[in-house]
């Protein structure tokens, strides 16, 4: 401790003439020669070992998107797990270049915190689960119901607002911990669980039978999650965005991981665009031409990430929802690359 | 006629056998059934054991589904523990993210360790100070380039990837190594006579103590960087590993004060008579008589360490308690009611095995020592 606080001495006295006179964060990334990208570390199908013990989900892909655009090497990346306390620090203090960990968008965080979020490559928000012997087919059926809910949460907020919204009652179970929670609804002590929907299909996946339940259609509250970078380093910030917005635009422009290289003889101007056939959008952002080419490439257009890591065809089996792209649906929308 | 006071007419009806006093009935007589109140906690005793034994031997072996099950077992109705789940994830348990075709090199520097560790330990085994140089100088070197990697075309590993009991077992054996040398000489620095060193060592010691070991893990993980010139970071696992040790050495500290002051002054004197220096003094006549008073207080500590290693994870490492809860949470392939119990269960087995055996080693210790008060 000692020794710590010599170093913060020291450092606090040189602090901020080292501050000022650091240089662009692209620079720094491609003199590391990989991307030190700060997740969750434990959440299937955004961030979690495989069976193999190396990082997949969501958050995990964006971040090798990033390390493809800058370096086509899905590799050259890093992951540090971080607390949900120590994340912004972590961004903040340069010792993670990208924060990719379900962090929810809101304007305090935008504003005050010296960091940008790139985007929402999640659109998350509260949802309720029921048994489906019940017979509940929409969240307004749940009048007088008993919830099970995590206490102190903005969950039991939302909750209360929405039920006095529609002039519903409810009974709230409340237990301190997330999986006191799932063993009392599981145990039948309430009919109803509700907590966010990517959680509760996660929850729903560990059940003995997993169709005996369903979640309800209403999503009750707004979670937008994406990835952040730190304010003021317009590029990198750039470089985050339209790397996000480049796995949008392959998946409307049905590109796909499989077939990038038959795409690159497309006769359509927007993929000859995108894949950097024609034109200059590379070379801008500090990248090269064949940017998204990379992104696509390694780790697949948005679609084939959201498939692979939490889409209906997986233990979590989440629908699209709000997350499929506007042409079908939802709002993930990019602007388009010209 | 003779007088003769007494003839036995008849023969002496024979007694009742005395009450056995050795055997496995007799025992049970005396400890068990001795009073009626003996007897009550005995059969309430066995009731107790009767309601508590066949459910537990049926969830850890009975009903438990062992490697080779599927996880379709694990979720049977009735499943006991899934010591399948363990089994397929033991690698992410032992090792974390290390590269899975690389986990030769940790198997390696685990086998150096044993061997090197065990003869230490043995009091017979020979070349104890070659040993003791290899274990202590020689060991962590090679153990940091065979995990990190860069030299000789190893393969560089971050410290990112590095997890489980690796973690657990680096930062613990490092800590203890390290901590036992700095609590010596800080405990020798608070009994000085010159001001500036004893202010300095009490200061330390009373700042660290203050402050429980989160707060400092705190402290290294979220205040440290920002007091930091932006774009130089220290290593995590280096600013854990230092914030653990250096929390260790304060107490290792006042546990070896506490067995300085049962020193006689009478030893201090008859030392500074032999015409000794300090050094001498203390490494060849007050320290080898301080130190065997404190085993079970230097044990106790590095007990205490090796636990408290799972408070890492505050700082987002992985230690085997972390990584169990990893996988608890995220192995959804091997999700069933008794996966996350199970995966608690193991990562207890594993501390107490280690807490266990370091307190059976310094009860041995004590015994071999304890050469000045035995017969």
């Amino acid at each position: 401790m000692q020794k710590a606080l010599v170093s913060i001495a020291i450092a606090a006295s040189l602090g901020l003439g080292a501050t000022a006179a650091h240089a662009a964060i692209l620079d720094d990334v491609k003199a590391k020669g990989y991307v030190q990208c700060g997740v969750t570390g434990g959440v299937a199908g955004f961030s979690a070992p495989d069976s193999n013990n190396v990082w997949t989900g969501i958050e995990v892909d964006y971040c090798r998107a990033l390390a493809a655009a800058i370096f086509d090497d899905a590799d050259a990346v890093r992951f540090t797990s971080l607390t949900s306390q120590e994340r912004f620090t972590a961004l903040s203090s340069g010792e993670i270049d990208v924060l990719s960990r379900t962090t929810t968008w809101t304007m305090s965080r935008d504003t005050q915190l010296g960091i940008s979020f790139v985007g929402t490559m999640f659109y998350d928000g509260q949802g309720f689960m029921v048994r489906k012997a019940d017979g509940i087919e929409s969240a307004l059926d749940l009048s007088g119901a008993a919830i099970c809910i995590e206490s102190g949460t903005t969950t039991e907020l939302n909750a209360a607002d929405y039920f006095a919204a529609n002039n519903m009652e409810f009974n709230s179970v409340v237990f301190v911990d997330q999986d006191e929670v799932v063993k009392a609804y599981e145990d039948g002590r309430c009919d109803v669980y509700t907590t966010d929907s990517s959680a509760l299909a996660a929850e729903r996946s560990k059940f003995a039978n997993p169709d005996e339940h369903i979640i309800l259609p209403e999503i009750i509250s707004k979670e937008p999650l994406g990835p952040v970078v730190r304010a003021g380093d317009t590029q990198w910030f750039n470089i985050g965005r339209w790397t996000y917005f480049a796995l949008l635009e392959a998946e409307e422009l049905g590109v796909t991981q499989s077939n990038v290289d038959e795409m690159l003889g497309s006769d359509n101007p927007a993929i000859k665009r995108l894949l950097g056939v024609e034109g200059e959008f590379g070379t801008p952002l500090g990248l090269t031409n064949d940017w998204a080419y990379r992104i696509i490439k390694h780790v697949g257009n948005y679609g084939e990430s959201y498939d692979r890591n939490v889409g209906p065809d997986t233990p979590i089996g989440l629908e699209r929802g709000l997350n499929a792209l506007w042409t079908k649906g939802g709002i993930q929308y990019a602007p388009p690359i010209r | 006629m003779t007088d003769i006071g007494f003839v036995r007419s008849h023969l002496e009806e024979s007694r009742p056998a005395p009450h056995r006093t050795s055997g496995p009935l007799a025992w049970m007589q005396k400890n068990l059934f001795a009073s009626p109140l003996d007897t009550g906690l005995t059969i309430l005793g066995l009731l107790f054991l009767l309601w508590v034994v066949p459910p537990l031997f049926n969830f850890f072996i009975g009903h438990a589904v062992f490697p080779g099950g599927t996880v379709e077992d694990c979720r049977a109705l009735n499943a006991g523990a899934c010591w399948a789940y363990i089994y397929s994830e033991i690698e992410f348990f032992i090792y974390g993210f290390y590269d899975i075709d690389q986990l030769w090199r940790p198997n390696l520097v685990f086998l150096l360790g044993a061997l090197l560790l065990i003869p230490l330990a043995i009091p017979k085994a020979p070349y104890k100070g070659l040993n003791a140089v290899l274990f202590l100088v020689v060991y962590p070197i090679v153990s940091y380039y065979l995990l990190a990697g860069g030299v000789f075309g190893l393969r560089v590993i971050t410290t990112e990837k590095w997890g489980g009991l690796l973690v657990t077992l680096i930062l613990s054996v490092i800590g203890i190594t390290l901590s036992f040398p700095l609590g010596v000489i800080l405990a020798l620095g608070r009994q000085s006579q010159m001001p500036v060193i004893k202010t300095l060592c009490v200061a330390f010691i009373e700042l660290i103590r203050a402050v429980p070991l989160i707060t400092i893990l705190f402290m290294a993980s979220i205040m440290l960087p920002l007091f930091m010139p932006q774009g130089t970071t220290v290593d995590k696992f280096l600013r854990a590993l230092v914030g653990v040790t250096l929390f260790t050495s304060a107490y290792m500290a006042e546990v070896v004060r506490g067995g300085l002051q049962a020193i006689p002054r009478g030893q201090y004197e008859a030392a500074a008579a032999l015409g000794l220096n300090y050094w001498q003094r203390m490494f060849f006549i007050i320290l080898p008589q301080a130190l065997k008073h404190v085993i079970p207080g230097i044990v106790n500590s590095a007990i205490a360490l090796f636990k408290d290693t799972s408070l890492v994870y505050i700082v987002g490492m992985k230690d085997l308690l972390e990584a169990v809860k990893t996988k608890n949470d995220s192995a959804l392939e091997w999700q069933s009611s008794n996966t996350s119990t199970t995966g608690y269960i193991f990562a207890a087995m594993v501390f107490w095995a280690f807490c266990f055996g370091m307190s059976r080693y310094s009860i041995f210790m004590e015994r071999r020592l304890n050469t000045g008060h035995k017969r």
